[in-house]
C-alpha cells in the first residue's frame, strides 16, 4: 500500500537521519574534547593534588571527582581494583568537582584531612557512608563531619585547615580547572591527558589498556 | 472510496512528520547534546511526544477524528510555547517566572542565525500541527 510505504520509508528516513546526527555530534565532541584536554596541559593535574600510586607509573588517571556524586562512590572500588590489577602501572591524581549542593563543605574537609596525610581514609569513609550523609543529592557536611570524627583526624586542626585560604585557593583552583576542561559531570577521568570517549568503566579500562600499551612500545 | 490518497491523510501525515521531527530534535537536544530540560519544556515535551503515536495511529485506517484527540495536545503546546517564547523574549516580567531551581527557564542554551531559539522552534511545530490538524477537521465537514 502507498501510503503505508511512505510512512515506513519517511520514519526510517527520519530515524536514521538522527542516527547520523548522533554519529557526528559525538565524534565532533570527542574530538573538542581531546583538543581542549591537549591545550590546556596545565590544568589538568597541580601539585597540590592527591595522588596515589607508584610516582613513575606509566599511566596517569586524573579523577574529576564529587564526594557527594553517587556514580564516583560506585566508580571508586572498581578503579583501586583496576590499579591493584595493574600493581606500579597506574598513578591516580584526584581533583575536586564539588557539583552537588553543600559538597564544597565536604571537599574543603577532604583538602583539610589530606594536609594531615589522611585524604584516602577519609575519602574511603565519606564514600563507604555515602547513604549517611548525602540525602537526595544534597550533602548534609555536619554529618560528614561526624563521620570523619572517627578515623583518627585532628579534629581542631581541621576545623582550621578547612576554614583557611589555602584551602580555599586549591578547591578554587580544581572548580578553575574543571571549568576550563569543560567537565560537567562527574566522575570524569582523564588517562594521560585524554578525556573518555564517552561515559563508562569499560571506556575508562580500554583506555587504560591502551595507554599501557602505548608506554611498552615506547 | 477511491484509491487516492485522500487530502485529510497527507495533512495529518504533515503534522506527524513535523512531530516526529520535533519529538526527535528534542532528544537530541537533551539526550545527546545534554541541554537539562527545563520545566516549561517538559510541559511541551509532554505534549508533542504523544502527537507522534497519536497522528501515526489516525493514518491507519485514516481517521480524520484523530484531529478530535491531537488537537487539544497540539493546542495545549502551543500556549506553553507561547509562554516560553514570551518568557525568554523578555516580554513577561521576572516576577512572573514559574521556574526556581534547576534550569531557569528564561535561559537561552541555543540561537541558530541570530533569531532561531529552542522555544521559537515549539511554537512553529505546535503552530503548524494545530494549523493541519484544523484544516484537516474543516475538509471534513465540508
Amino acid at each position: 500500500m502507498k501510503q503505508k510505504s511512505i510512512f515506513v520509508i519517511s520514519a526510517i528516513v527520519l530515524l536514521l537521519v538522527f542516527a547520523a546526527g548522533i554519529l557526528f555530534y559525538t565524534g565532533q565532541q570527542e574530538k573538542a574534547a581531546n583538543l581542549l584536554a591537549e591545550t590546556h596541559r596545565a590544568a589538568l593535574m597541580r601539585m597540590h593534588s592527591p595522588t596515589a600510586g607508584n610516582a613513575e607509573a606509566p599511566v596517569v588517571i586524573v579523577e574529576f571527582l564529587d564526594p557527594a556524586c553517587e556514580t564516583c562512590r560506585a566508580f571508586y572500588p572498581r578503579v583501586k581494583q583496576l590499579m591493584s590489577d595493574n600493581p606500579d602501572k597506574i598513578r591516580i591524581v584526584l581533583r575536586y568537582a564539588p557539583l552537588h549542593t553543600g559538597s564544597d563543605k565536604v571537599v574543603a574537609m577532604l583538602e583539610a584531612a589530606h594536609r594531615q596525610g589522611k585524604f584516602w581514609i577519609a575519602l574511603e569513609t565519606l564514600l563507604a557512608n555515602q547513604a549517611g550523609w548525602v540525602q537526595h543529592h544534597t550533602a548534609n557536611p555536619e554529618a560528614a563531619w561526624q563521620l570523619l570524627g572517627g578515623i583518627g583526624l585532628n579534629m581542631e586542626q581541621m576545623d582550621k585547615d578547612m576554614n583557611s585560604p589555602e584551602t580555599a585557593s586549591v578547591i578554587a583552583q580544581d572548580v578553575a580547572d574543571a571549568k576550563t576542561l569543560n567537565v560537567t559531570m562527574t566522575p570524569e577521568f582523564f588517562v594521560n591527558g585524554k578525556p573518555l570517549p564517552d561515559f563508562g568503566f569499560n571506556q575508562l579500562k580500554t583506555l587504560v589498556d591502551r595507554a599501557m600499551a602505548d608506554s611498552r612500545a615506547r | 472510496m477511491t484509491r487516492t490518497t485522500p487530502i485529510g491523510w497527507t495533512l495529518v501525515f504533515s503534522a506527524w512528520l513535523i512531530a516526529t521531527v520535533s519529538t526527535l530534535g528534542a532528544l537530541f537536544l537533551g539526550e545527546v547534546m545534554g541541554y537539562t530540560p527545563c520545566i516549561l519544556c517538559w510541559y511541551q515535551r509532554i505534549a508533542m511526544f504523544p502527537l507522534v503515536l497519536v497522528l501515526a495511529a489516525g493514518l491507519f485506517p485514516f481517521d480524520a477524528r484523530v484531529v478530535r484527540y491531537a488537537l487539544p495536545l497540539a493546542l495545549t503546546g502551543l500556549g506553553l510555547a507561547l509562554f516560553h517564547l514570551a518568557l525568554t523574549a523578555g516580554w513577561i516580567p521576572e516576577s512572573l517566572k514559574p521556574c526556581q531551581q534547576g534550569v531557569p527557564c528564561s535561559s537561552i542554551p541555543v540561537v541558530w542565525f541570530g533569531f532561531v531559539t529552542i522555544p521559537l522552534l515549539s511554537v512553529l511545530s505546535f503552530l503548524l500541527i494545530a494549523g493541519l490538524l484544523l484544516i484537516t477537521h474543516l475538509k471534513d465537514y465540508k
